[in-house]
């Protein structure tokens, strides 16, 4: 099993979507020659050429457009948004035009094309370069929001985005594309029924969190912290946000007892308050014996200074602080 | 053009103009659900320019589509069943007047955003390059549409990447109240096309025969030379905008003028006369053209409403 990037799986999964489909491309703003801003398509122009891996003007409205307009006629778009808070250039064809054509034309056409954008905080890249908008895209209709947390989950959600007949939106966390690991090339999947599943990625029994994105990684360096070694912590990634995998939440709750929700986007009608809101009206909401907790981003744009920055997000040791205040106070 | 193929424009402009005073007739007694955007006064541009193209051509169309729609060789009944919610209608009653898409005649669809099929073409032609077809993209989009930001993106890159679209502007001059004169900044709208590098040409787009041969000619000349052209086609809208304008930012005069002056129809008749066809050849379309009408909004009327079936299972493919 090799061992490589999120960034390296992420192009290895690409290069699998170029060669199984010969109407696939990718388009985006320096993605050729220069390799994308994150690296991330670093040597596929010399692979492909410049017909399949399209260098675009800085035009973001376009490059979402242009996908939608190539699925309707059968080919199988993935675009990129150089960091995905660029994505509200592109609002009108993702949301009013890829969410929307399947059903408003009754079925008569699918819209498979992926927009794959660079998300989150923690480069300093300051407040219009580091935001969380998954929430945003959950909340329409007709899309599906994919978020990978590591090597292996990015290289295997992006192929299965590849196969579904939907426009995803897929988010990648700049701090996820340098952690490394062991992948498995896996195959194209036959489809694409693992989005919409999360995964417990740690058992325990004493409470559950939910995270997904880079948060996950905070999580589980969290619960490594010395002082909570007594704690049976279950941790899962939630993976897929549209659809949203709450049964194995509601599951793991009911063994736990205790829900805590960590996420790096700001708390207000987000993913986090979603699953709670699903959590506590579920039939797990006899078993809870705390009230579950969202602990998540500061309601502020991110600012630059990295003493600030991490003022903002959630740190590895709010974590710990309440995952304490969670069970010792039972 | 020979005799047949005027006739045919003949017929097409008069079933789109019958269609939509169908339409208004509906709307008056009650039956339909929501508005709508009449092109009367339009049909030359719809008309002239699908029929310059070939099946497997495709346009895309705006919200006031239902010209375009018809003239790709869609079927009224499926349209009429569309508006009044019916399970035959070309989106099982989900789109409606402005989301209409018929695939099989080469029709993306009716889009209810202004500018919003402009980016949506570029990328149909790139898929027809990629697939290698040999047929062009047409989008339609109104004198509105020009100052959205989606059209400069998308004329730039399907300049740059030498896409095969005609992009057709209908200038009714007005995008809803707003005074296309008021609204375009350096006057041409055409010309902005030519600062992308795209050959453009401004026509009279209430002469049929004008519209369709132009279109003809630069269908021809995008699929040799693989650029995308452009084409203002100068119109005008009849009605409101919508079904709830009061026409308050135009005269009845001006309204009154284009009708009795420049009506696309009265000139074609006109000009069908003086080139010797009948009064009756004429006379015998129209009445085969009513009666298509009259049968397809009867069994559209009949025809089983659309199931709620369920729709957040319908939102996904």
């Amino acid at each position: 099993m090799p061992e490589m990037t999120t960034g390296q799986a992420i192009k290895e999964a690409l290069s699998l979507c170029l060669d199984s489909n010969n109407t696939t491309f990718i388009a985006g703003e320096d993605i050729g020659v220069y390799g994308g801003a994150f690296g991330v398509t670093d040597g596929l122009l010399e692979k492909y050429g410049e017909e399949r891996i399209k260098d675009t003007p800085i035009s973001e409205d376009v490059i979402a457009g242009l996908a939608v307009g190539a699925a309707i006629t059968g080919s199988k778009p993935i675009v990129e948004m150089q960091f995905s808070d660029f994505i509200v250039n592109a609002m009108d064809p993702i949301v009013n035009q890829a969410a929307k054509l399947h059903f408003m034309y009754g079925g008569a056409v699918n819209v498979p094309m992926i927009v794959r954008g660079a998300s989150g905080a923690g480069t300093g890249a300051a407040a219009q370069h580091s935001q969380s908008l998954e929430s945003w895209f959950c909340h329409v209709p007709g899309l599906k929001v994919v978020t990978p947390s590591n090597p292996q989950n990015a290289y295997d959600l992006l192929l299965a985005s590849f196969v579904d007949p939907n426009p995803i939106i897929f988010m990648e966390h700049k701090l996820i594309y340098k952690l490394k690991s062991e992948v498995t090339l896996g195959p194209l999947p036959k489809d694409s029924s693992i989005l919409g599943n999360s995964k417990v990625v740690l058992e325990g029994s004493d409470i559950t969190i939910a995270s997904y994105s880079n948060m996950v990684n905070t999580v589980l360096n969290a619960v490594k912290d010395d002082s909570l070694k007594d704690y049976s912590i279950e941790v899962i990634d939630l993976l897929t946000l549209s659809p949203l995998d709450t049964e194995t939440v509601i599951t793991s709750v009911e063994k736990t007892h205790k829900l805590l929700m960590c996420q790096e986007a700001p708390g207000s009608s987000s993913i986090g308050t979603t699953l709670i809101s699903e959590v506590v009206s579920s039939r797990a909401f006899n078993s809870l014996k705390k009230p579950p907790k969202l602990l998540a981003g500061l309601h502020s744009p991110m600012p630059s200074a990295k003493h600030l920055e991490t003022t903002v997000i959630p740190q590895e040791e709010d974590i710990v602080i309440k995952i304490k205040e969670m069970i010792d106070n039972e | 053009m020979n005799k047949e193929n005027k006739l045919e424009l003949y017929r097409m402009m008069l079933l789109i103009r019958l269609f939509e005073e169908a339409l208004e007739e509906m709307f008056s007694r009650g039956l339909l659900h929501g508005t709508m955007h009449l092109s009367i006064g339009q049909e030359a541009t719809a008309t002239g320019a699908c029929l310059a193209l070939e099946r497997e051509d495709l346009i895309t169309s705006t919200h006031r589509g239902h010209g375009h729609c018809l003239a790709k060789g869609a079927d009224p009944y499926k349209m009429f069943a569309e508006l009044l919610g019916r399970e035959d209608g070309y989106c099982r009653g989900r789109g409606g007047s402005m989301h209409i898409a018929d695939l099989s005649n080469g029709n993306l669809g009716a889009n209810g955003i202004v500018a919003g099929s402009l980016t949506i073409s570029v990328g149909a032609a790139l898929s027809l390059k990629i697939q290698k077809q040999d047929n062009i993209v047409l989008c339609f989009f109104g004198d509105g549409a020009v100052n959205e930001g989606s059209f400069h993106e998308a004329l730039n890159l399907a300049s740059l990447w030498d896409l095969p679209v005609l992009f057709v502007c209908e200038n009714n001059q007005y995008g809803m109240s707003m005074a296309s004169e008021n609204a375009v900044a350096g006057g041409s709208i055409a010309q902005r096309a030519e600062s992308y590098g795209i050959k453009s040409i401004s026509i009279d787009g209430n002469n049929v025969e004008e519209v369709y041969n132009s279109v003809l000619e630069f269908k021809e000349t995008i699929k040799s030379s693989g650029k995308p052209m452009f084409i203002e086609s100068v119109t005008y809208r009849y009605r409101g905008h919508s079904k709830s304008d009061r026409n308050l930012y135009r005269t009845s005069e001006e309204i009154e003028f284009w009708k009795e002056e420049k009506d696309p129809l009265k000139r074609f008749i006109g000009k069908l006369t003086e080139e010797g066809v009948e009064i009756e050849t004429l006379k015998e379309i129209e009445s085969e053209v009513r009666e298509v009408i009259r049968d397809s909004v009867k069994k559209a009327l009949q025809s089983p409403e659309s199931p709620k079936t369920n729709l957040e299972e319908d939102s996904y493919a």
